[in-house]
């Protein structure tokens, strides 16, 4: 096995006592005081989280938002500059390749945000598609993402910056400076809460890691909270409740297939085989990602691809795939050998009182 | 750190053997390996499991983790508190924090001293 990727708060981490884990091929904390804690901690004041393990692109080019239009399911054409959007890569199969923020920078250049352990593969893809001689760069490497989620998250961030934040929407984004150097301001994230996605300069990180933590509001979580906050809010996970196999309306996302540019995969986006359904559990067992799901009768349905406690609601819930044809059932059971779990069908979010799109 | 008073598995359970009872929970290095328990499945009262059976499993957040009875014998009592407050067994695993107690049906065998176990847990760190 290859070295682990290190981000450029490694160090910090490992000298807070936090407990860090392979994730994507990168060492990172995914806990530093517990998972439950850091979790309530979001859900109340802000915490930040080392997510410089995910992949930035850009693009730039007079015929950019043709070109990536050609690539991704995102409606270009009504994403102008400051705003960003989410949407997939898909492959000829209407597959997801990845999902990713698209944020527009200018009216000729675009950031791309990807999952860490699908940048090579996104890279590559992207490339082949795009025409010859049109810049487009991996500035992973030299980009630092911190988000700070939470209902303070706002307060925090003008504390921090000098600056009043208050005036940003969901899903816009600002650029700035930190410390000299240009930074990017997105009020977005991943865990349902008011809150922000901070990119910059790599070598910028641990100074903007610390002067956030000045804040006694603020705690780092690692990337055990990040999961439970995001299953709670229903947030799909590359790799688990997202893949090659299954296209956006199977994962319940067709309302991201906007684009009236005929990307790549576009025919087959729209292919239904399986679907994506959340599952409500009565206790505190949790279903784990591959176990199978059966309807009450017995018969086998399909798998859990994301399950977990869900700390903000006290029992545990699940994303599962199951047949399309079964996918309106609403009890089900999840295999444990000889004692299953009895599972409703739910509703997303699980978790309905996050601030994330909240007025300031 | 490790209580001199207690017996402990392999598998990183305690007993207090007290006469024929015999107190049980998972131990501090097992919590910590463990994080944040969110589910505790004990058994019922008037089981009975022979000493390295499976007689109940813990979950954190990230883990799920099979208990092992580290005595013979029949349980007398669980600690039903545990249900809806798993986190007592991070807060405190030596106390109040026990899992079950047992009437034991025969002397413990294979356990380990206060002094071997710690050698076992400075090994299982590296």
């Amino acid at each position: 096995m290859s070295e682990l990727f290190k981000t450029p708060l490694h160090s910090w981490h490992v000298g807070h006592g936090a407990r860090m884990v392979p994730f994507a091929g990168w060492d990172m904390p995914v806990q530093y005081a517990g998972i439950l804690e850091e979790h309530q901690h979001t859900r109340t004041k802000a915490s930040v989280f080392d997510i410089c393990h995910m992949g930035e692109f850009k693009l730039r080019g007079a015929k950019a938002r043709d070109a990536l239009s050609r690539v991704v399911t995102h409606n270009l054409d009504t994403l102008g500059p400051r705003r960003c959007r989410y949407g997939f890569l898909l492959n000829e199969q209407g597959g997801i390749i990845d999902d990713c923020i698209v944020y527009c920078m200018a009216d000729d250049e675009y950031m791309l945000v990807v999952n860490g352990a699908r940048i090579d593969t996104d890279y590559a893809w992207i490339k082949s598609h795009l025409p010859e001689g049109m810049f487009f760069e991996n500035i992973s490497d030299m980009t630092a993402k911190i988000d700070l989620q939470g209902p303070e998250a706002c307060r925090v961030l003008n504390e921090a910056t000098g600056e009043d934040w208050s005036f940003l929407t969901y899903f816009s984004f600002k650029r700035t400076e930190f410390d000299g150097d240009p930074m990017v301001v997105s009020r977005t994230g991943y865990t349902g809460e008011l809150g922000y996605e901070l990119y910059l300069r790599e070598d910028k990180a641990q100074a903007l890691w610390e002067l956030l933590l000045q804040n006694p509001l603020v705690r780092p979580a690692g990337l055990g909270a990040r999961d439970t906050l995001r299953l709670e809010m229903g947030m799909a996970l590359y790799g688990q409740d997202l893949d090659e196999k299954h296209t956006p309306a199977e994962a319940g996302m067709s309302v991201f297939l906007k684009s009236p540019a005929d990307h790549i995969g576009k025919a087959r986006a729209f292919d239904v085989r399986e679907s994506l359904i959340p599952l409500v559990l009565e206790g505190r067992r949790a279903a784990r990602h591959d176990d199978p799901v059966l309807l009450p009768s017995g018969e086998p349905v399909g798998r859990v691809t994301s399950g977990s406690f869900a700390p903000s609601l006290g029992h545990a819930v699940a994303l599962a795939y199951v047949q399309a044809e079964h996918a309106e059932a609403t009890q089900f059971l999840v295999g444990k050998g000889a004692k299953p779990l009895a599972a409703t069908r739910g509703t997303l979010p699980f978790y309905t009182q996050g601030t994330a799109r909240v007025k300031l | 750190m490790i209580p001199k008073d207690l017996l402990y598995a392999k598998s990183h359970e305690w007993a207090l053997v007290e006469g024929d009872v015999a107190t049980v929970g998972i131990t501090q290095f097992a919590q910590e390996q463990l994080g944040d328990l969110t589910y505790v499945e004990l058994p019922e009262v008037g089981d009975t499991f022979e000493a390295g059976s499976e007689m109940g499993s813990v979950e954190s957040v990230k883990a799920a983790s099979e208990i092992y009875a580290p005595v013979s014998g029949e349980i007398i009592e669980v600690n039903a508190a545990l249900a809806d407050a798993p986190e007592i067994v991070n807060q405190d695993p030596y106390g109040e924090g026990w899992l079950v107690k047992f009437k034991i049906a025969a002397d413990p065998e294979d356990l380990l001293s206060a002094d071997e176990y710690e050698e076992l847990v400075a090994q299982d760190a590296h």
